[in-house]
């Protein structure tokens, strides 16, 4: 028996099993976040699940000394769906990718969204198909060369944080892989909010697609390639000789030079909110891309409203309520019954 | 035999064994409606009964034509009666659309009860008759022409109700007179109505009903009416049960009989939603229900939820089953219990999803990639739908194994009297988890059913992994070690096989060896043991088994296989069990094939039977 409360650390959430990432896969940084946290969380080890898919990043439950389960291409959410409706008791984590979620599995990730089941869903976008060996994903950019798409893809990308606002998402996040302590931040945040949480974790694949995040991933040019959301506090980027903030004119935003000292809130900078009830304004920071803009990083929207899971458990509660507990008498003999005596 | 109420001085009562009726009309005549009323009277007067829906694909197809003509046969007895019979003795069609779409059916000199309001011009044009089709019927059916329309709105003309109202109540006008006709009880139609309508409504209704009834004793067009008298019947509580309803009682019966919460992930699909709704209405057993945005995840929930430690069942039919094989085949892999109810429809494709077809058999044995044994169990009857979900569930969590359950819309919609079980009789298996950590191995298998342990989430220092990777005996780590493979696959399919010792040794109907077996599986049961019976009261040498069980088979198939010189396997596809039987057991079995989207007709399968044994036998 594991004696749970405090005791654990981060050790007790990695398993036996060798990892089989590529070396310098941005996913080795991401589970050692994972399990930095885990042991934070208050919730006993032998309650959680990790479910995935297929794909690099689905390999994480074999690493994860917790129930996990992996599954089939693209359906780690609607597997993740039946674990929490019918257990809401466990906490419910998703891993997937690029192309395991948006591709194969955007239909069941748009309806985990909608749902609004209360699972948290981390999704490594690294741009790129890595175990099938590198060919386009559906957030690769346009004219990108794969064995796949030798003359360079002609697919318009989607972008994973704009596509789960459009299902109505409750809690959108974007980390970066290297970062570890906004990476653990987000992590927490995603865990505390009650619903489905996604988080798209911008991840390096060494191997198919090098440093597609490194503006990001870098911290030099961070500051200038990245915005980093707080909540109530305006949205600036770069250094403090040379901020910059964004602003949102008729929901269009753009980007604003700030003198030395000016009062960005005075100069038209937007005050990020994570609460604001129209997804519009999380939607234009999704719209935010490089280069033309810093790329977001952080909490874009956080609502409140009821879970799946939660009103599930509600109608069954309800139903015993104004029912009582189901009578297997009672249903079979429901409705017209006659009695055929003996002859 | 003097049954007759008599306030008017008393017709002629005769007394007859059995008959087959078919109401017919459009789709908006509520004919389905009125099926169901008379089958629950005849049930209440003590015969025995089947029925056949059979209703357009079209929720309203185009008023007065062919293709929205919709309707429902009961064939009911003094005797044993096992399908709605081949050819209704007496038709009852609201149009000439419903006339046209099914007088060939009616067997010869039968009975055709017609609305004769009905026969304009433009409804005959629409049916596409060029002229009046009834003077010709004269002379080949007892054509009894019924004012239909305008007799309903005389008794309903006083009432405050509008027109349209009023001509939808002319069904039961109908239905009274057919209770007249063959005395059945008009008391619980009579409930029914005052529970389901107020007002006005319901006074029409309960007038039209009466109404008919009346109409019945008075009318000259009707000479006489008919008595079947109650037939032999095992005592007990009884009640009329289709096979989706029995389907769903079965799932929500699972869970409290084994003590266990149930989880049902479905996606709308024809002619399976209806186990869907049923099982909905039913969440104060604990009983959850999903519908999901499609096939895959209907199943991958189910499969979640098998995996959290619940009882879990996705229904389906063909176009949905195939999109679930890969995750069957996951969950083959994981070796999780899962039950997967396919009720089978007609055609490939979307095909005729209203029609009937048994043609699923080899999808659910072999649908998947790779070596990925299942069990399958198919219900002989509507009522037997419970009893095989209750029987699939057993399997699946004694040999942690998904299970397959065949049905077809033929036993879906169909309906029978259903001798309540005794709930104290019925199986209650014991579900253990495992909860110790010190001896927990996830693909540690049980010696006797080689099931592995099923540990569920929540359960201190049974943490581990599983998935569709392959796994190493024993501790369920990945593996791709060439002889734990091998030896991976022959457990599972060792596992499936050695379900049989559950399985009962299979009965014949009929001599223990002979001449000719008849084969069938599943929902045919009705009309081949009917044809089997049949042809024996004829003098002929032949008898039958209807196979529950498809994998594994019952483990004394083989040995009464060889005790005939001749076998006949007739099915509703183009030939799936008889393909097993000659490659299991190298038997020159015949195949017999339909598929009209109808279910067989006793008389074709004695046809057959017949043309088997007059052949001469090869040596």
């Amino acid at each position: 028996m594991t004696d749970h409360f405090g005791k654990l650390t981060s050790k007790d959430f990695a398993s036996d099993q060798d990892i089989r990432w590529c070396p310098g896969c941005g996913d080795y940084s991401v589970l050692a976040n994972v399990q930095r946290v885990m042991p934070e969380l208050g919730i006993p080890r032998e309650n959680f699940v990790f479910v995935s898919g297929i794909g690099c990043s689905s390999r994480f439950p074999y690493y994860m000394n917790t129930y996990g389960f992996h599954t089939i291409h693209g359906r780690a959410p609607a597997f993740a769906t039946g674990i929490k409706a019918s257990r809401p008791d466990l906490s419910v984590w998703v891993v997937t990718g690029d192309g395991d979620g948006l591709s194969i599995g955007g239909n069941h990730l748009l309806h985990t969204i909608r749902r609004n089941i209360d699972i948290q869903i981390l999704l490594f976008n690294n741009r790129v198909y890595g175990l099938t060996k590198g060919q386009y994903s559906p957030t690769s950019p346009i004219g990108m060369r794969t064995q796949s798409t030798p003359d360079g893809s002609i697919d318009h990308p989607i972008d994973p944080l704009a596509f789960a606002l459009g299902a109505g998402a409750t809690f959108v996040a974007r980390t970066i892989d290297v970062d570890g302590p906004h990476l653990q931040q987000m992590l927490r945040r995603a865990h505390s909010h009650p619903g489905t949480a996604l988080i798209e974790i911008l991840q390096n694949c060494p191997v198919y697609n090098d440093n597609e995040w490194i503006e990001v991933e870098d911290r030099k040019s961070r500051i200038n390639a990245a915005l980093v959301l707080e909540d109530g506090e305006p949205l600036l980027f770069g250094s403090e000789d040379q901020r910059r903030g964004i602003r949102l004119h008729d929901g269009i935003p753009t980007v604003v030079e700030l003198q030395k000292g000016e009062d960005p809130i005075a100069a038209g900078v937007a005050v990020h909110n994570e609460r604001t009830q129209t997804p519009a304004y999380a939607f234009a920071l999704a719209s935010l891309k490089r280069p033309e803009f810093p790329l977001p990083i952080g909490v874009f929207r956080a609502v409140e409203t009821a879970t799946y899971d939660a009103l599930l458990q509600g109608q069954v509660a309800d139903a015993i309520v104004k029912r009582g507990a189901g009578s297997l008498y009672d249903l079979l003999h429901s409705g017209d019954t006659w009695t055929v005596g003996p002859s | 035999m003097n049954a007759m109420s008599g306030k008017v001085p008393a017709k002629a009562v005769r007394q007859i064994e059995g008959v087959a009726i078919r109401f017919t009309g459009d789709s908006g005549d509520g004919m389905q409606l009125t099926g169901t009323k008379f089958t629950e009277a005849t049930a209440l007067a003590g015969n025995e009964l089947a029925t056949l829906p059979d209703y357009p694909a079209e929720i309203r197809a185009p008023a007065g034509t062919l293709a929205g003509v919709s309707g429902f046969q009961i064939h009911f007895s003094s005797k044993s009666v096992r399908t709605p019979a081949d050819h209704p003795d007496v038709l009852v069609a609201f149009n000439p659309a419903a006339l046209r779409a099914n007088i060939d059916d009616v067997r010869p000199g039968g009975m055709v009860i017609v609305n004769s309001n009905s026969f304009t011009d433009k409804s005959l044009k629409r049916a596409g008759y060029a002229e009046d089709p009834r003077p010709s019927l004269r002379d080949r059916y007892a054509m009894v022409e019924i004012p239909l329309t305008r007799l309903n709105r005389e008794v309903l003309k006083d009432l405050d109700i509008s027109m349209r109202d009023a001509d939808r109540c002319k069904n039961f006008f109908a239905l009274g007179l057919m209770y007249w006709l063959y005395h059945r009880p008009m008391e619980p139609t009579e409930r029914w109505l005052e529970n389901r309508f107020k007002g006005d409504l319901l006074e029409a209704n309960l007038r039209v009903l009466r109404a008919g009834h009346a109409f019945g004793e008075t009318t000259e067009l009707l000479p006489v009416s008919y008595i079947v008298p109650k037939a032999k019947i095992q005592p007990g509580v009884y009640r009329n049960v289709t096979g989706n309803t029995a389907l769903a009682w079965g799932i929500v019966a699972a869970g409290a009989l084994m003590q266990k919460d149930v989880f049902l992930g479905a996606y709308p699909i024809t002619p399976a939603s209806d186990v869907l709704h049923e099982v909905a209405r039913h969440r104060h057993f604990g009983v959850k229900t999903f519908q999901a945005e499609d096939e895959i995840s209907a199943i991958s929930a189910a499969i979640g939820a098998s995996f959290a430690g619940v009882l879990s069942v996705t229904t389906t039919s063909g176009p949905g089953f195939v999109l679930k094989q890969e995750a069957l085949g996951l969950a083959v892999m994981a070796e999780l219990p899962l039950v997967v109810i396919d009720i089978q429809r007609a055609g490939p494709s979307t095909g005729m999803p209203t029609k009937i077809e048994q043609a699923d058999l080899l999808l659910a044995l072999y649908g998947r990639n790779s070596d990925s044994p299942m069990p399958v169990i198919a219900p002989l009857s509507p009522g037997d739908c419970f009893y095989t979900v209750l029987e699939a569930f057993e399997w699946a969590v004694k040999y942690m194994t998904p299970v397959v359950v065949l049905s077809n819309g033929h036993l879906a919609n169909s309906s029978e009297p259903w001798r309540i079980p005794d709930i104290e009789t019925l199986s209650r298996p014991r579900i253990t988890h495992w909860t110790d950590a010190k001896t927990f191995q996830p693909y540690a298998r049980n010696p006797e059913t080689l099931a592995r342990p099923w540990a569920i989430p929540g359960t201190p220092g049974l943490e581990h992994r599983i998935g569709g990777l392959a796994k190493e005996q024993t501790t369920g780590n990945v593996s791709y070690d060439p002889e734990n493979n091998e030896q991976m696959i022959r457990l599972r399919a060792e596992k499936v096989a050695r379900i049989a010792v559950d399985i009962p040794p299979i009965e014949i109907d009929g001599p223990e060896s002979g001449e000719l077996l008849v084969v069938g599986w599943g929902g045919t049961f009705g009309a081949i043991t009917s044809a089997v019976e049949a042809a024996r009261v004829d003098g002929k040498p032949v008898s039958s088994i209807q196979l529950r069980h498809l994998n594994p088979f019952p483990t004394n198939l083989e040995q009464i296989l060889r005790r005939f010189d001749k076998i006949l396997v007739p099915e509703l596809n183009q030939g799936q069990l008889v393909r097993l039987l000659r490659s299991e057991f190298l038997v020159p079995a015949i195949g017999m094939n339909k598929v009209r989207g109808q279910p067989f007709l006793i008389e074709e399968l004695r046809a057959r039977i017949d043309e088997l044994l007059s052949e001469e036998t090869s040596p």
